[in-house]
């Protein structure tokens, strides 16, 4: 078997494994937290009769143990279950809002990535000028600013100052896609704000320590521009720390944004799981941390899979 | 200026003001004749319901968890949707008992027999009819023994319910004078066959039929062919978006994305009147913020030490700082004049930090600090109340400290647990459901632990008691011993601050609930 699928199914298996221990760890997490989901709902309505009912129609008094490994033997099935809040089918409702998690993720993706690499490119060669000093000074003042912070921020320049977008960003089936990219404007804006700082200084870090090396002593003694050293010897030597860096900033915006969602009204997983997380709604918890852990593990497999490939020593083993 | 000319150029369209008395005021505020000639022409159109259009609420205080089951409602957007899609026998409009599924109501000379003659030819969205049956069922559901609602702790004591052709009849264990008023619970919407069948299916005969229900998305409705008020149900379509951060949902309303909102953060209140196109509305309802010692608990069984406490909290800087001024001071009973028979004359309590050291003394307290329980959830600014609260107590020379518990849990782990803690409460619509709920030694929600036979027979007098000025009386004796020697240290009570845009048609302030208690989008209009 060739190494590089090897490994593969080797982190595959382990990702499984892992899964298995996160629900568990879920599990564990909201039987610890204070109040159970009849209390969460009934909130400072509930008297004890009201609380013992609801519990009763639940499924509350069954043991945790039994109704973890009821929950687990369904979901092996690719049975969700409903919401124990409001009974709505939870596969349904996960998969219009994962879908818009990946839609506002992928937009904000698409513009940060290039962007960010395109001036880690530019500041790395004009390292200790003005444009690496702008560069750096700008996006080290986004990425500084809080989430929220920023959130208002657009929305006071561009809804109510110039206005251009609607500070409020649900986007619903049957909406455009031109309609939806309106929509996330906002959030995307934001976004990029947020992510662009960590990727373009990694980046820039990567490509000047490759700078150091001798064989980019040749490429220059050979004649070549300073951008075609750059491009041609250096970044393809720094592509393993930048893929990295860029992974884990897409794995953020997709399981990171909660704060983003909230202040635009977003409708994806984010706020969905807080909010049942403050419900103590088990299904629904595990069903979206199980979501959650696995886009962070098959990225991370995925970056270990593009560093390797990048680097022909790992690449051709002997 | 134009904020007060605005008010009355609508008063007049109301009738309440006479066009003569609106000139010459107009012309005392300094106001060209032409100008307020414009004015009252605008109003008189605001006036005149528009038909037709898309009317649009956004709202905080929404949840993905929420569900259209009404026994399950608890927050701001779940009783908005509810009171959308459907309706309860009766509505409380200003103090005024409204009738809705229920044409008339009547009762036995003591009071201990209600009768309720069911409206006819009142259609469910799914077009069956809705009947006296469904009536009984319904209310069978949210307060029978194995009901899970949050009506079972409000309406209580009924013995029997009959349906009877048109005519429901409710048999009580003691009388209430009151009965028709718990009828106005939000919880209590009419649904066929009671909602057992599917309790979560949004079908009832309120103004709009549901089309999408996301909940912590949006709710969309469309107008109810047959529904049965011509006088409710302007637009053809109404949304409810859920958007939970305040920041978003003023600059929604500022850019027109949407008609209307609930909760204008106080300290933005000021800013927002300013802004063009857009109405801030302010009404003054039952709902208080509140401190509660367990008078059962040490060292709060003490009732010098309690009246230390009470003596030591700055109400007017309260309302100053934590309601932005939209609001007025508690007198440490939960009534105020939005309720009916309400008791004006009694003596306003003040800061007096010198009464309080006091009474601190004679308590013959060791000196061991009291610590206060607050979560920021316990109300809006629940924590810098507690801090405003424990610097004026201290300045009284109490040791008053603060313990920051997190919102997870609060509700049933601190509140109605704790000795000494922060809470809210909505109010209710009669005096006697207010003290019922909260301040009967039997009350489940009694959270000041307040146990008193002389104060529960007043209340069970004053339920049998069909003579408003004798009931005045009654009222008046309860608040006092409360003020006096109960738990609850009720320093504010909060106005509900809403804001709308001028294109927004048909605002009557009710004071009840927020947004129009629930009626703002069955009432209002869009104007194009």
């Amino acid at each position: 078997m060739h190494p590089v699928l090897k490994l593969v199914v080797q982190r595959l298996a382990l990702g499984l494994v892992l899964l298995l221990a996160v629900s568990a760890v879920i599990f564990l997490g909201i039987e610890a937290l204070p109040g159970d989901t009849a209390q969460a709902i009934l909130g400072q309505a509930a008297t004890e009769v009201s609380l013992a009912n609801l519990r009763e129609k639940l499924g509350l008094n069954e043991p945790a143990l039994t109704r973890y490994f009821v929950w687990l033997w369904a979901a092996l099935h690719g049975d969700l279950g409903v919401a124990l809040t409001n009974g709505v089918d939870i596969a349904t409702a996960i998969g219009q809002r994962f879908g818009n998690t990946l839609f506002l993720a992928g937009c904000a993706a698409v513009i940060s990535v290039p962007l960010a690499i395109t001036l880690g490119l530019v500041a790395a060669r004009y390292n200790g000028r003005w444009p690496d000093k702008v560069i750096s000074g700008l996006t080290l003042t986004t990425i500084s600013l809080p989430e929220f912070v920023a959130a208002y921020f657009v929305i006071f320049l561009l809804t109510q100052v110039f206005p251009i977008f609607q500070p409020v960003a649900m986007v619903f089936p049957g909406m455009s896609f031109w309609a939806k990219l309106n929509a996330v404007a906002l959030p995307v804006i934001v976004l990029v704000m947020v992510v662009l700082a960590h990727m373009m200084r990694m980046t820039r870090a990567a490509i000047l320590n490759v700078m150091q090396s001798a064989y980019i002593e040749t490429a220059e003694l050979k004649g070549l521009t300073p951008m075609q050293v750059i491009w041609r010897h250096a970044f393809p030597n720094a592509i393993a720390p930048i893929v990295s860096v860029v992974i884990l900033n897409l794995a953020y915006l997709v399981v990171g944004v909660v704060v983003v969602e909230v202040v635009f009204g977003y409708n994806a997983l984010g706020q969905y799981l807080v909010d049942h997380v403050t419900k103590r709604d088990l299904p629904v918890v595990q069903a979206v941390g199980m979501i959650f852990a696995a886009v962070y593990i098959g990225l991370n497999i995925l970056a270990d899979v593009i560093s390797i490939g990048a680097n022909p020593r790992l690449r051709h083993p002997k | 200026m134009a904020d007060q000319l605005n008010k009355m150029a609508s008063m007049v369209a109301k009738g309440a003001m006479s066009r003569r008395e609106f000139n010459t005021r107009a012309a005392a505020l300094g106001a060209s004749s032409v100008l307020a000639s414009s004015m009252l022409a605008s109003a008189a159109r605001a006036d005149t319901p528009v038909k037709g259009g898309t009317l649009i609420a956004g709202i905080q205080g929404g949840e993905s968890t929420n569900s259209l089951d009404p026994a399950l409602a608890a927050s701001d957007v779940p009783f908005m949707v509810n009171s959308t899609w459907g309706e309860m026998l009766v509505d409380v409009d200003n103090g005024e008992l409204k009738m809705r599924m229920a044409e008339e109501v009547s009762s036995n000379a003591d009071a201990t027999q209600w009768m309720f003659k069911i409206r006819q030819g009142v259609e469910f969205h799914d077009g069956k009819t809705m009947t006296a049956e469904d009536v009984v069922a319904t209310l069978m559901r949210h307060t029978g023994d194995e009901a899970a609602s949050g009506a079972q702790g409000i309406v209580k004591g009924i013995k029997e319910m009959k349906a009877e052709g048109d005519m429901v009849t409710l048999t009580l264990e003691s009388a209430n004078a009151d009965l028709p008023f718990l009828m106005a619970d939000y919880h209590l919407v009419i649904q066929p066959g009671g909602g057992v069948d599917n309790p979560a299916a949004g079908n009832g005969t309120g103004a709009y039929k549901i089309v999408a229900n996301e909940p912590g998305v949006r709710h969309t409705f469309e107008r109810h062919a047959n529904y049965w008020d011509s006088e409710s149900a302007h637009a053809d379509n109404v949304e409810i978006f859920v958007i939970n951060d305040n920041t978003a949902r003023t600059a929604a309303l500022q850019s027109g994305q949407i008609h209307m909102m609930n909760r204008v953060d106080p300290k933005i209140a000021e800013l927002l009147k300013g802004t063009e196109g857009v109405t801030i509305e302010r009404a003054a309802g039952p709902g208080h913020y509140v401190f509660i010692m367990r008078c059962d608990a040490a060292p709060f069984d003490n009732n010098d030490l309690r009246m230390a406490l009470k003596l030591g909290i700055n109400r007017a800087e309260l309302v100053e700082k934590v309601l932005g001024g939209m609001g007025s001071p508690g007198n440490d009973f939960p009534i105020n004049a939005a309720y009916p028979l309400f008791d004006s004359s009694i003596a306003q309590r003040e800061y007096d930090p010198a009464a309080a050291a006091e009474f601190y003394k004679k308590s013959g307290h060791d000196g061991s600090p009291i610590v206060l329980q607050v979560a920021p959830g316990a109300f809006p600014g629940a924590v810098d109340a507690a801090n405003l609260f424990a610097a004026s107590a201290n300045a009284a020379g109490i040791p008053l400290t603060i313990k920051l518990e997190p919102d997870d849990g609060y509700w049933s782990n601190v509140w109605n647990v704790a000795p000494f803690c922060a809470s809210y409460w909505g109010g209710r619509p009669v005096q006697d459901q207010m003290y019922s709920t909260a301040y009967l030694s039997s009350a489940e929600w009694n959270d000041t632990a307040y146990r008193d036979p002389a104060f529960d027979a007043l209340l069970v007098a004053g339920r049998g008691e069909l003579d408003s000025a004798k009931r005045k009386g009654i009222y008046s004796q309860a608040a006092n011993m409360l003020r006096d020697n109960g738990g609850l240290i009720c320093p504010m009570f909060n106005d509900w601050v809403e804001a709308r845009s001028n294109t927004v048609g048909g605002w009557i302030s009710n004071p009840a609930g927020t947004l129009m208690d629930g009626k703002a989008l069955r009432r209002c209009w869009v104007m194009a």
